[in-house]
């Protein structure tokens, strides 16, 4: 069971949060500008990191609001967590 | 070699100082090879099968960081079935299974093939008339499924709950007859020795460091902690590492990977004959050779390299088996386990050419790349040897996702993802 520390409630209990998958994608546009080979990279297309991964999570058991995380996918470690919006912490 | 037979066995039955010789050898890396392969479990290992028997390509390499068949070819819950909904699919995992039914003799080496049926149960009305349309679907598709009705679930599964207060009510479901489970390492291994004595160089605890790249950019070989090896095409076998090695090479892949985890419990005496896959809760259930039961369901939903699972979802799985069938309340868990998985956001496979020259890709199948083994080692032989996709691959490819000619097989891959 991993111990999650949501920046509203503080550190709950793995069973109460989902993983929305990666952070930071933005939509191309304007739409009419976009490839279909740019769609596919947005729509479909992920980093899957090795290592630390930079993902938005919710606390559904919980405040219900999302956050971001970056997690290390090898060890499952929660290396940091931000607000939505903010840039990326460095992490070491 | 050693071909296997009944002499062979009655020679090693009167004589017990003969041994059985080793199925492969361990050869040291040559410094070219025409193909060489990246993953050394069923799907390598098959690409270099098929290559070498169907194709006479046989100046080829299989690598693997590990052991061979050491990673999900070992983790699995070894069922094979091909009850798949869209016509795409339905061929694709038949023909798989087409050649699960031949292959001990293919390979004269037993893969303990068992075809006791893969039931699909339904748990309320809804569930039904899903079934109902997958069942008719695959039969226009040519394979085989029957209609289960409530009675005719409790026959084939007496212990299970159908009482009135059942968490699961049973409503019935479908079976395909034709699938059923095959012994996992005897696949990997078969195919290892078809392989190698066809003159396949099997390179255990070889792990690719990075690839070699021409004036055009295309691969031309790899990087490994054996040394670099030059090949004319190198594909790609690798799982739930596929994305890792495609990042080596420069570009992403539509694939993410999770911890997919297996359990068995001790064994037990013989009472379950069929395979029993949950539409509600996604458990699916057999009962191996050596009795223990073996289980799985979903995934742990977060992306993960960890070859292991996490408590929760070991508990969920067990909660389901439980609710379903109470007889198994006092079973104890001998072991749990989990593959690496990489799914890609229609759950149907990645076959063909990748963005990169030189390189092909097999990835993609998720949780479901066992029971694919034979098709999927048929179709990247038939691409490295034609250089083109066989017409069974050929909706597979790496371009469907922009042109959005997906082939949305989620709901048949059996388990929630």
């Amino acid at each position: 069971m991993l111990l999650i520390a949501c920046p509203f409630c503080g550190p709950r209990p793995e069973l109460e949060f989902s993983c929305g998958g990666q952070a930071h994608i933005a939509r191309p546009g304007p739409p009419e500008a976009v490839s279909d080979a740019e769609w596919a990279q947005y729509l479909f297309y992920r980093d899957n990191p090795k290592g630390l991964a930079r993902e938005r999570w919710r606390h559904g058991g919980g405040c219900g609001q999302w956050f971001n995380a970056v997690r290390d996918t090898l060890t499952h470690d929660f290396k940091a967590v931000y607000p939505m919006g903010a840039p990326a912490p460095e992490t070491g | 070699m050693q071909h296997y037979s009944v002499a062979s066995l009655l020679r090693r039955a009167v004589d017990p100082v003969a041994s059985w010789p080793a199925m492969w050898r361990t050869p040291e890396p040559q410094a070219q090879y025409d193909v060489v392969i990246v993953g050394a479990g069923g799907h390598g290992l098959a690409t270099a099968y098929y290559l070498a028997t169907e194709h006479g390509i046989t100046n080829v390499a299989v690598i693997e960081k590990g052991w061979l068949g050491g990673g999900n070819s070992g983790r699995n819950t070894t069922i094979v079935r091909s009850n798949y909904l869209f016509p795409e699919s339905a061929h694709l995992y038949d023909f798989a299974l087409k050649r699960y039914e031949g292959l001990s003799q293919d390979l004269n080496y037993n893969v303990m093939l068992s075809q006791r049926g893969v039931a699909m149960l339904a748990h309320s009305r809804h569930d039904m008339e899903s079934c109902t349309h997958w069942a008719n679907a695959m039969r226009l598709n040519g394979i085989d499924s029957d209609i289960l009705s409530a009675g005719d679930v409790k026959r084939l599964i007496p212990f299970i709950d159908d009482s009135a207060t059942a968490r699961y009510p049973v409503h019935g479901g479908f079976i395909q007859r034709r699938g059923g489970v095959a012994r996992h390492d005897a696949v990997a291994w078969g195919y290892a020795r078809g392989a190698d004595r066809r003159g396949v160089d099997i390179l255990q605890n070889c792990e690719v460091t990075g690839f070699l790249r021409g004036p055009t950019g295309a691969v031309t070989g790899v990087e490994t902690t054996r040394g670099a090896i030059r090949a004319k095409q190198v594909a790609l076998t690798a799982a739930g590492n596929t994305s890792v090695l495609a990042t080596m090479a420069g570009f992403r892949l539509p694939l993410q990977s999770y911890a997919l985890q297996a359990m068995v419990s001790e064994p037990v005496k013989p009472f379950f004959d069929t395979v029993a896959i949950s539409l509600a809760t996604g458990l699916y259930l057999s009962q191996s050779d050596k009795g223990e039961l073996v289980f799985g369901a979903g995934l742990d939903l977060y992306h993960s390299y960890a070859q292991r699972g996490n408590y929760p979802v070991t508990e969920r799985v067990m909660a389901s088996a439980v609710a379903m069938f109470p007889a198994l309340s006092r079973l104890k868990l001998l072991r749990q386990w989990a593959g690496l998985v990489d799914v890609s956001p229609d759950s149907s496979p990645i076959l063909g050419p990748s963005p990169v020259e030189g390189l092909f890709l097999n990835c993609g199948w998720g949780t479901g790349g066992f029971k694919a083994i034979p098709v999927g080692g048929y179709m990247l032989a038939w691409q490295l040897a034609t250089g083109a996709p066989h017409p069974i691959a050929a909706p597979f490819g790496l371009d469907r996702f922009s042109t959005a000619a997906l082939v949305d097989e989620a709901a048949a891959a059996g388990i929630p993802h």
